[in-house]
């Protein structure tokens, strides 16, 4: 296998050159006509789609399809059951990530606590909602709810208080919801906080203990500036997560009562698969897809202002 | 010292009992008989253990059926989604071809793009493919996981270039250079990535909602929001239908936490 002549092994270098870039194509190519067929082809055309008036006449005969321009846009921006939409959303989001947040950063720091015993079996079992089936555990959430038989108003009965409507009234839908949502996914950021508390030295607490800081200030000025920068990024992508609610008010509420847990993708399953508005539909993804990019380029802002996160 | 020690291992109980006991209410109302979760205050053990809502299911109401589409389903988005990425994910960390650093950034961008956005163009190519309520529609969108290949990618840039130009040198094929020593080292990875698709398979709603119109081709997710709707008064044959849906999820993630969390990690934190 030794190589004598210089010219012999420039010819069998390129011609392995050669090879391996086939191969490399081999690898690369059903991934990516996969990609660009079922991911990225779909994405443009719902582009174009968003611009015409696709609708159940369209889907049975392609003549009845127009152009319409931006006509779908105009429509929603004064469709009041769309900001309806928008409103929930934005609800859900701003109260489900400061409490979602704050459950796994209270369990990430108990947990983190020595004294604690059993941990990694506490860890695994907190995480375990998370991966259990939504539509299932929503079902389970809402016999919980239930406001004569559900567990959680015997529980509030027998210390005095009076029962709730919870998933019968506008004004706690979305508290309820969110009650069974933080449940199901605050052991994915509890796993992340986790992680990173335990790269901060046990030193630090206890110079600061020594110093004479009881267990609050030592949370403020040494837990939190470690865990800071990784909680404004969990918090961001967080967001970004809540705005894609759909099979939660679908099982517990269908998007009621009276409209008060419609989200935007629920609005969006409903023009298009109920109504087969798919013209309209798509322009509700695009406005969808707007405001997720939107959170994402400020996730990509605050990134590189905090530095490499981890 | 002592008092913090107790009040924190009673607050990771406390805990510990608000994650459990929606599960275990659950599995215990699945075995009460037919009416007495509809009493106040409500009971949390069964009067009298059945299995009768369990019978119910499978003989009347075709949870057999459902709980088939969602293995075999599971089962082959797995291995179409092992088979479509991983191959190209190492590729993409270790083979140089023309074309690869844009393609690369390509797929960046397409990251931050939500899958639901194309849903519906997706939906009506299926439909002029005559895929709709078939399998081979509920699998398609697992074959284009970008997620998937950068999880393998930043996997497969640990693997040593010195091993594969040796094996080059000992006049290996790329195609058994892949086979022998780049699968083998990939191993935990696949397990990961395997394990994430097939749970991601098995609870997934909005896409076999929409494209599994007939009854019989329901997964169990689906199956489930269709049963809730009908049969809301009846709590314990909807919650065996919940065991029958999450035990199979929950027991596999408890069998393979180890790879499932490392995995998680890896995808998130070093981001």
């Amino acid at each position: 296998m030794t190589v004598a002549d210089p010219a012999i092994s420039a010819v069998r270098g390129s011609r392995g050159l050669a090879a391996r870039e086939r191969a490399a194509w081999g690898f690369v190519a059903p991934a990516m006509i996969a990609i660009g067929l079922f991911f990225a082809l779909p994405v443009i055309a719902a582009l174009l789609l968003s611009l015409t008036d696709f609708d159940i006449y369209a889907l049975a005969n392609l003549d009845n399809l127009r152009f319409v321009g931006l006509q779908n846009y105009e429509r929603l921006m004064t469709n009041p059951l769309f900001w309806g939409a928008m409103k929930n959303t934005l609800t859900f989001a701003v109260l489900g990530v400061p409490l979602s947040i704050a459950a796994s950063l209270a369990a990430a720091v108990i947990l983190n606590a020595r004294v604690v015993k059993w941990r990694p079996i506490w860890r695994v079992m907190f995480f375990a909602p998370y991966v259990t089936t939504l539509v299932a555990t929503a079902v389970v959430w809402r016999y919980l709810l239930h406001t004569r038989y559900g567990v959680i108003n015997w529980g509030l009965e027998s210390i005095g208080l009076p029962a709730v409507d919870w998933l019968g009234q506008p004004s706690t839908s979305i508290p309820a919801i969110l009650m069974f949502v933080v449940w199901k996914i605050f052991g994915y950021n509890m796993l992340i906080f986790l992680a990173v508390l335990q790269t901060v030295p046990d030193d630090l607490y206890e110079a600061a203990r020594i110093d004479g800081a009881g267990p609050w200030k030592q949370f403020r000025h040494v837990t939190l500036p470690a865990i800071a920068p990784t909680m404004l990024l969990v918090s961001i992508i967080s967001v970004a997560s809540f705005f894609q609610l759909f099979a939660e008010p679908y099982v517990m509420t269908q998007g009621g009562p009276a409209q008060s847990t419609v989200t935007v993708l629920y609005f969006m399953y409903e023009e298009g698969f109920k109504w087969w508005n798919l013209g309209s539909a798509s322009a509700v993804a695009f406005v969808l897809f707007l405001c997720i990019l939107a959170i994402t380029l400020v996730q990509l802002a605050v990134a590189k202002r905090v530095g490499a996160y981890q | 010292m002592k008092i913090r020690s107790i009040l924190l291992n009673l607050a990771v109980a406390l805990i510990a009992l608000i994650v459990l006991f929606p599960l275990v209410w659950m599995a215990s109302v699945s075995f009460m008989p037919t009416g007495e979760a509809a009493t106040f205050p409500p009971p949390l053990v069964p009067s009298r253990w059945t299995l009768e809502h369990y019978q119910d299911l499978f003989l009347n109401q075709g949870m057999g059926r459902y709980l088939w589409n969602s293995f075999a389903l599971a089962t082959l988005a797995t291995i179409l989604a092992l088979s479509f990425t991983v191959p190209a994910g190492y590729a993409f960390a270790k083979l140089k071809f023309t074309g690869r650093e844009r393609l690369f950034q390509f797929l960046v961008a397409a990251l931050v793009v939500p899958a639901q956005i194309g849903t519906l163009p997706l939906f009506l190519m299926l439909k002029g493919m005559g895929l709709v309520n078939t399998y081979a529609g509920a699998l398609v969108p697992w074959l284009a996981s970008i997620f998937g290949l950068f999880l393998v990618r930043q996997y497969a840039l640990s693997i040593p270039d010195e091993m594969l130009e040796a094996a080059r040198i000992d006049g290996a094929s790329e195609g058994q250079i892949f086979r022998r020593i780049v699968l083998p080292t990939l191993q935990p990875i696949i397990v990961t990535l395997g394990l994430f698709v097939f749970l991601g398979s098995w609870n997934d709603f909005l896409w076999p909602l929409i494209i599994l119109t007939d009854q019989s081709n329901y997964t169990l997710p689906v199956a489930l929001a269709a049963l809730s709707r009908e049969h809301v008064q009846d709590i314990e044959l909807m919650m065996a239908g919940a065991v029958v849906t999450v035990a199979p999820v929950l027991i596999l993630f408890l069998a393979l936490q180890r790879y499932y969390i490392r995995g998680m990690l890896a995808g998130s934190v070093k981001g």
